[in-house]
Parts: C-alpha cells; sequence; structure tokens
C-alpha cells in the first residue's frame, strides 16, 4: 500500500535528511495502520504473520485492553528485514508522523550496520510467514491441541539458546523431512481397485494392521542422544526422540530466538541511536515553528524516566551524546585518564571533532553489554542520577540501596548480561548411564525461581522423554531438581 | 477486515472461558465478584497464564534506576514484576478478563450441566416490537437515511444528465430524500418473575445473608439468561414481611419472631395483583434459617404452597442456610408434607461452598 501524498512528502523529506547525515539503511516500506491492527502486528512482535497460537492472542488482549483505558500507546514498529517494514499510526498528527519516521530511519540503519545483526536473517518476514503455513499444514495433520501443547512446551524453553557465541552459529542439523515425507511414511500404501473391489483389495482389517506397524516402525525411528552442547534448543533438536513435525517445530522456534536475540542484546543501544537521530533530524532539520510544541511533548515523553526502571530510550540516548562530546573534546585517553583535577577534567577541550565519527564506531562493534561496560563513566553515572534498588523486606517495598558508580554499573551489566536470564547449560545426557538429561545452572548470586524451574523441567522431560535433572543453589547450597515424566522430586548436594 | 489474530485472540478467550469453568466453583462462592458487576460486563480475576521458563525469583533481584532520592527512600514500581532491567519480561499479575454476563450464564449453564428452561406453555402471546428498520419517502430530518438519499440523488443526476464527472457535486432534492422508519414485528412474550424472600430475624447473621446474596447473584444471572424480560422483586420478613429494594434486602437486619407464612402471603398477594400467570413465568426463592414461630405457622405454610402458589409458579425454592441459632425445623416439615410436589425444591445450605450444589439443585430440572 502507497503512502498517501502528504505523508509521502513527508517521507521524501526525513528520508533525505537521514541520508544527509549519512545513516545507511535498507529500503524501508512504511505501512499505516489503525489501532487494532497495529496492536494485532505488536501481538505478533512486529510481523503481520506468525504461526498459531494462544500467547499472541493474550498479548493482543493486553494491548487493545491498555490501549482502550489509555494506558499506552504504540508509536511506532519497525522489522529488521531487507525491505525494513515500518508502521504508523493511522490517527497520530503530522509531527509524530515525523519523528516516528526519523526515530525508523536511525533502527534501519542499525539493523544494517550493528554487528550482532550481522547474521540475522534478512528475509525473516518471509520465513515467518512459511513458519506459519507449515505449523498450520501440521494442525491440520495432528489436530490442534497436540500441536498447540507441543508449542507450549517448546516456548517453555525457547530462551535457552547460546546467545553469546559471537557468531550465532546456524544449526547444522540433519535434514528433517518434508511434510510430503512425513505423509507418506504414515499412510499405508492402498493398491488401486474399484470401488466394489476396494473391500477385498485392501481389507480394512490389514489395512489397520499395517498402519499399527508402521506407527511402531515410527516410535522406535527414534533417534538417541549423542554429545552435549551449551544451546539446550539445538542439543534437543538433533538428540531428544522427537516425531519429525515436532522437530521441525522446535527448530523454527529456536529460528526466531536467534533471529529475535540480538534485539535484545541491543535494546538500549538500538533504542538510543534512533532516539539520538530523531532528536538530530528533528531539532536540526525538520521541525516546523508551529510544530516545535508537540514535538518537545512527544520526545519528552520518549525519555521520561521511571525510578523503577532504566528508560532505554534515554540511558541510550545520553550515552551517545556522551560519547560524541568526549570525543570531541578529546576526553579520553592516557592523560584525561590520569588527570587528577576535578576542575581541569570538567573543562577539558582538545577541539578534535572525533564525535559522529565515534558514534558511528560504536554503533557498528558494539552491543549493550560492552556499551555499558565501555563507556559508562563515573560522571554520567552521577549525572544521570542512576542508583540500586533492592527489595527490602522490613519495608515490604524496593528501596535505593545504593549509588555508587561501581554497584550500579556491575548491576546493570549483570541485567543485560544473558538478557537478564539464568545461565543453564547442558552437561550430560547419559546421566548414570540411563540416558537422563542433566541440566546445569551457572549460580551467580540469584537463586532461581523454584515452582516456574520445575514446570520448565517438566517441559523439557516430555521432549526429552527421560528423567530430567537441574543442578542449581538455593538459598547457599547446591540442590539437584529432578522430574521423571511422573513426579518432582529434589535432592541436596 | 478480519484480523488474523483473532484466532489467537479466540482461542486465547477460549481457553480463560476453560479456567474460568474448572474454578467455577471457587468463582461462585466468592462474594467479590459480585462487587466487579457491571451492567453487562463482569470482570473476573483470573492468574495469568503464563508459559514457564528458567528465570530468577522474584524480589532476589535488585534493579538499576534512574531519578532523585537518598538511600532507603521506597521506589514506586510501576509494575508487579521486580526486575527493573530494560527487560520485557512479563509480570505476574492478575489477568483482569471481561466476560459478559452471558457467557457467564453459559459457563455456569455448562459446568452445573444446568438443562435450558422450558417457559410455560404460552407461545401464543406476543407483543409488538417497533425496529428501525425500514425506510419511507417522509419522516423528520433527525432520521434522514444519508447513504439513501446521496444514492438517490445521485441515480437522478445520472439519469436527468445533471451529473459532471469533473465537479461530481449531489445535490438531494424533497424526491431523493429517504427517511428510517420503524417496523413492527411480533416477538413471543417470555417473561419472568423472581421473588427472593429473605428471613431477617435475628437469627440471621451476616454470614447467612452473604451466602443468600451470592446465590441469588448466580440464579438471577441464570435465569436472566433464560428469559429476555426478567422482574426480580425482593421481600423480607421477621413476623411480618415487606417489600423492599435490592439494596435493603441485602442489608436489613431485623430482630424478633419469624413468620414465614406472612412472606409467603404476600409473595401470593403481589402474584395475584401483578401478574397476569397467563403471560408470566413465576419463580419464587425462599431463603431462611428454618426457625419458624410455631407449628401452626409452618401449617399455614404448607397449605399455602399446596393450594395456592405451587399452582401458580414454575418452580418455588426453600433453602435453608445454617445458623447457630436456627432449630432448622422447617425444611423438614416442607420435605415430608410436600414430596409430592415436582415444582418444589429445597435444599441445605451449610456454608458458602454449598452454594455450587444448591443452585444446581434449585436450577437443575429446568424448569
Amino acid at each position: 500500500m502507497n503512502l498517501p501524498a502528504d505523508l509521502e512528502r513527508i517521507r521524501q523529506e526525513i528520508e533525505g535528511f537521514a541520508r544527509e547525515y549519512e545513516l545507511d539503511f535498507y529500503e524501508t516500506i512504511f505501512e499505516i495502520l489503525d489501532f487494532k491492527q497495529l496492536n494485532e502486528v505488536a501481538s505478533f512482535m512486529g510481523f503481520p504473520n506468525r504461526f498459531p497460537h494462544w500467547r499472541f492472542g493474550m498479548e493482543y488482549e493486553r494491548l487493545s485492553k491498555s490501549y482502550a483505558y489509555g494506558l499506552h500507546k504504540i508509536y511506532e514498529m519497525v522489522i529488521n528485514n531487507d525491505p525494513c517494514y515500518a508502521y504508523l499510526l493511522q490517527c497520530n498528527n503530522p509531527v509524530d508522523q515525523k519523528i516516528v519516521m526519523a526515530h525508523v530511519y536511525g533502527h534501519c540503519d542499525f539493523f544494517k550496520n550493528n554487528f550482532w545483526f550481522s547474521k540475522t536473517n534478512r528475509k525473516m518476514m518471509d520465513e515467518m510467514a512459511n513458519h506459519a503455513t507449515k505449523v498450520r499444514k501440521y494442525i491440520d495433520k495432528f489436530g490442534y491441541s497436540e500441536v498447540e501443547s507441543f508449542i507450549d512446551t517448546c516456548l517453555s524453553i525457547d530462551d535457552l539458546i547460546d546467545r553469546h557465541a559471537p557468531f550465532i552459529k546456524r544449526s547444522n542439523r540433519k535434514e528433517t523431512c518434508s511434510l510430503k515425507e512425513i505423509e507418506d511414511e504414515q499412510a499405508v500404501k492402498k493398491i488401486r481397485s474399484k470401488d466394489y473391489m476396494e473391500e477385498y483389495i485392501n481389507p480394512p482389517d490389514f489395512m489397520e494392521l499395517q498402519q499399527r506397524k508402521i506407527e511402531e516402525d515410527r516410535l522406535k525411528k527414534r533417534a538417541f542422544p549423542e554429545e552435549p552442547d551449551k544451546d539446550i534448543l539445538l542439543f534437543l533438536i538433533e538428540n531428544a526422540p522427537l516425531e519429525n513435525w515436532q522437530r521441525e517445530i522446535l527448530a523454527l522456534i529456536r529460528e526466531e530466538s536467534y533471529y529475535f536475540a540480538p534485539q535484545g542484546q541491543t535494546k538500549i543501544m538500538n533504542e538510543g541511536w534512533a532516539t539520538y537521530w530523531h532528536s538530530k533530524i528533528m531539532t536540526e532539520r525538520a521541525v516546523r515553528d508551529s510544530e516545535l510544541i508537540d514535538y518537545a511533548d512527544h520526545h519528552s515523553g520518549t525519555v521520561a524516566i521511571q525510578s523503577s526502571r532504566i528508560n532505554p530510550y534515554k540511558l541510550g540516548l545520553e550515552l551517545f551524546k556522551d560519547i560524541e562530546d568526549r570525543w570531541n573534546k578529546g576526553k579520553f585517553g592516557k592523560d584525561y585518564d590520569e588527570c587528577n583535577s576535578i576542575e581541569e577534567k570538567k573543562n577539558w577541550d582538545k577541539k578534535l571533532g572525533l564525535g559522529r565519527e565515534k558514534i558511528f564506531e560504536v554503533r557498528r562493534v558494539h552491543n549493550d553489554v560492552t556499551f555499558v561496560d565501555t563507556f559508562m563513566t563515573e560522571e554520567f553515572c552521577q549525572e544521570q542520577k542512576l542508583f540500586v534498588y533492592k527489595y527490602n523486606p522490613d519495608q515490604e517495598a524496593y528501596v535505593i540501596s545504593n549509588r555508587d558508580f561501581k554497584t550500579v554499573k556491575q548491576q546493570l551489566l549483570f541485567s543485560l548480561t544473558n538478557f537478564g536470564q539464568p545461565f543453564i547449560f547442558v552437561r550430560e545426557s547419559n546421566y548414570e548411564n540411563r540416558g537422563e538429561l542433566y541440566l546445569y545452572h551457572r549460580h551467580e548470586g540469584i537463586d532461581l525461581r523454584l515452582d516456574y524451574s520445575q514446570e520448565t523441567l517438566k517441559n523439557i522431560q516430555r521432549i526429552w522423554s527421560r528423567p530430567v535433572y537441574l543442578e542449581t543453589v538455593v538459598e547457599g547450597r547446591g540442590k539437584i531438581l529432578k522430574y521423571d515424566g511422573e513426579k518432582h522430586s529434589e535432592r541436596t548436594l | 477486515m478480519a484480523l488474523k489474530i483473532e484466532q489467537d485472540h479466540n482461542r486465547f478467550r477460549q481457553i480463560i472461558r476453560g479456567k474460568i469453568k474448572s474454578d467455577l466453583k471457587k468463582y461462585i462462592s466468592h462474594e467479590e465478584l459480585i462487587g466487579r458487576k457491571g451492567k453487562d460486563l463482569i470482570s473476573i480475576p483470573i492468574p495469568q497464564i503464563d508459559i514457564p521458563t528458567f528465570r530468577f525469583a522474584p524480589k532476589s533481584q535488585g534493579g538499576v534506576g534512574q531519578g532523585d532520592g537518598e538511600t532507603g527512600t521506597p521506589i514506586a514500581l510501576d509494575d508487579d514484576e521486580g526486575g527493573g532491567e530494560a527487560g520485557n519480561v512479563p509480570g505476574e499479575h492478575l489477568l483482569e478478563v471481561d466476560i459478559t454476563l452471558e457467557e457467564l450464564a453459559q459457563i455456569l449453564g455448562e459446568e452445573l450441566e444446568l438443562p435450558r428452561i422450558e417457559p410455560k406453555g404460552h407461545k401464543k402471546i406476543q407483543t409488538d416490537k417497533d425496529r428501525y428498520t425500514a425506510v419511507h419517502r417522509t419522516g423528520p430530518e433527525s432520521l434522514r437515511h444519508f447513504k439513501r438519499t446521496y444514492k438517490e440523488a445521485l441515480k437522478r443526476q445520472i439519469t436527468s444528465g445533471a451529473y459532471n464527472v469533473k465537479n461530481p457535486l449531489i445535490l438531494p432534492i424533497r424526491e431523493d430524500k429517504r427517511y428510517l422508519s420503524w417496523k413492527t414485528k411480533p416477538v413471543p412474550e417470555c417473561n419472568a418473575l423472581i421473588v427472593h424472600m429473605m428471613d431477617v430475624s435475628g437469627s440471621m447473621g451476616d454470614e447467612q445473608k452473604e451466602i443468600v446474596r451470592i446465590e441469588t447473584f448466580w440464579i438471577d444471572t441464570w435465569l436472566r439468561s433464560q428469559y429476555k424480560g426478567l422482574v426480580t422483586r425482593y421481600i423480607v420478613h421477621d413476623a411480618t414481611a415487606k417489600e423492599v429494594n435490592e439494596e435493603m434486602f441485602y442489608h436489613l437486619r431485623e430482630s424478633g419472631g419469624t413468620m414465614i407464612s406472612s412472606a409467603y402471603n404476600l409473595f401470593n398477594k403481589i402474584i395475584d395483583e401483578e401478574y397476569d400467570l397467563e403471560q408470566w413465568n413465576v419463580y419464587g426463592f425462599h431463603f431462611s434459617d428454618g426457625d419458624n414461630w410455631s407449628g401452626g405457622d409452618t401449617d399455614k405454610c404448607v397449605a399455602l404452597l399446596q393450594k395456592e402458589l405451587l399452582h401458580k409458579v414454575n418452580l418455588f425454592c426453600y433453602g435453608q442456610v445454617e445458623s447457630t441459632y436456627g432449630s432448622g425445623e422447617f425444611i423438614r416439615e416442607l420435605e415430608d408434607e410436600l414430596a409430592f410436589a415436582d415444582n418444589l425444591i429445597t435444599s441445605r445450605i451449610e456454608n458458602k461452598d454449598d452454594i455450587y450444589n444448591s443452585i444446581k439443585e434449585f436450577l437443575g430440572k429446568g424448569k
């Protein structure tokens, strides 16, 4: 669908400005949606089509409701794809559309140039649609609840991927069969016959016997566990005794997880970068006098701070601005670091003018963890009034516990590492020589939520089909949780 | 345009429905649900359906925030979730689901296996109903049908050659104008009167009243789904009976003796004076702790039921709520004396958990 003329004019204008600033992006296609459609797309995490699952429906219910009550409004959404797709909310006023477009071009530049996105599938739009078709076919064949409950199981472990591999590994899993082959291998071959002869040529009881045999063979064919792997999903795909269709579904969910992973890894940078550029483009070029108030209103909403959580738009924007400023003034390197005079440091300006170049380099090579680790300085931390909060059981509330730079940085890095999820590995797949799966949680000071862990273990067991263990630490003591297919048990190490 | 999400959304609603159904017993005995009733919708809190993953225990993890404040200052979390990082980890909150009362009644019906009610055989009775579905050439301007008028004008202008493609101006004249109008349609009438009667004598405490309140809510919900026009009236009694409004019905606390017959008399009088039995399906629900003033009055009640009320009503239900003071004789008398009556149902309600079964007993006959 083409944009209406007025928006197309705005788009061309904004795109022109973005190119002037040397942003580099794939062709970007804007679509206008009403809020229902936007909520739909948002529920599908940006895509127009996903495999059928109730979780998207739940998200839709949530979004629709909070939109109806005026609790939130989605302004913009953009998909990492070539071409990039971005959505505009129909009822937004022209200034909002301008900001959104400028913001979107920032994201598109980031998608194309950031190293962590370099391995993502740029034809994901098509791939998602293929996944949807595939799952729909399985549903037709194996029944809705069967497929749905297997997807539930898969989604329970879809974050168990190796997101920190320097290059995202593409699965080298065995070629799985196509749907056609699955069909062939499941149906008993009939001999062609005339209607009235059918009963004699293909006797029903014989056919049934054959069908049962095929079922049995299929069960026998299940693979046996081989070697452990850090990428638990891949490990299960390759080694768990799954049906072919189940293997396919697990594989496609894993693929989607890998596709979304870099977005989680670069949330602060990505939003910071896009916000940096929308404010640059708007304030230096695009905003008209009459639009200034609306622009300021919108922008301040985007970068508003909340005490309870980091606003990635704000933090990212400020960090990029800080880096630009420091490299413009030469506030880095040995001399600067070793300078002891606060006054001198404050007024430090070597007029290097390297800022712009530096931030482009940063957006190319970093992810959130290295971004914060490398560039967050003590001065920045104070200026931005960052603090650490902890739960205080006496007050039954979260309270500010510390403003110390090191603690803040450490806490922030911790919450970014592995996207704030625990590290889980497969340690052994033939535990006690009984084909039982042994998982290991690398404990880093924070316990797991036990009820959820048990339920997750149950789901892994469902895939693995033999008993499954998880080694973790609970309140300072080593513990092994076990689920054997019928009941949970645990043992202290 | 149909959205693709509809399928997933419907599936989600279906799951929710299943959750409500499987926990219906719990919801039925919770009074708070009644407070969440709007005009047509009821908001039900259900635990978020979540897909389990390996994640950190809540509250064990601090976070990084931004803003002013001394050490020790409590901060407001915008989410129940304590993660606090830039994450999009779903929080653990209760999900408020809105469902229509009709749907709730449906769930109730399915779960309790309530049969649909067959109204008394008055299908002949019809009322006329006006619906604005017709289009006329005359009418008030406020009801002008824009689209039809436009079409007529367009047709006229094209046939008369007054239509100019370059300047497609359409000017309706009087003959073009079309107006919405009503059509009268006969609709089969199917009305129901519910009369709730409650003993408010000294022995009925708050707990007993709460049970009554919950049970009547569910009974109303069900009957409302079965009849288009539903009228609910309330009678309270101690030694004398009077009609009150809904608010009063639940909050009035009298003391003194109990004469159940007074309520039955009033009920009978209301039916006789105000309701044409040819047109109305009448339901009587009476709740008491079973402690009547005297055996003589109980005999009166039995006689009244036998001679008058049971011939007039679709169903008469008596629920005896357990109370520390009540003697609880009344229910036995009714059961002994009127065992033959198939439209009299009695039920003992000892506590909130019995409400579920009691509703089933009352409405399970499909009357």
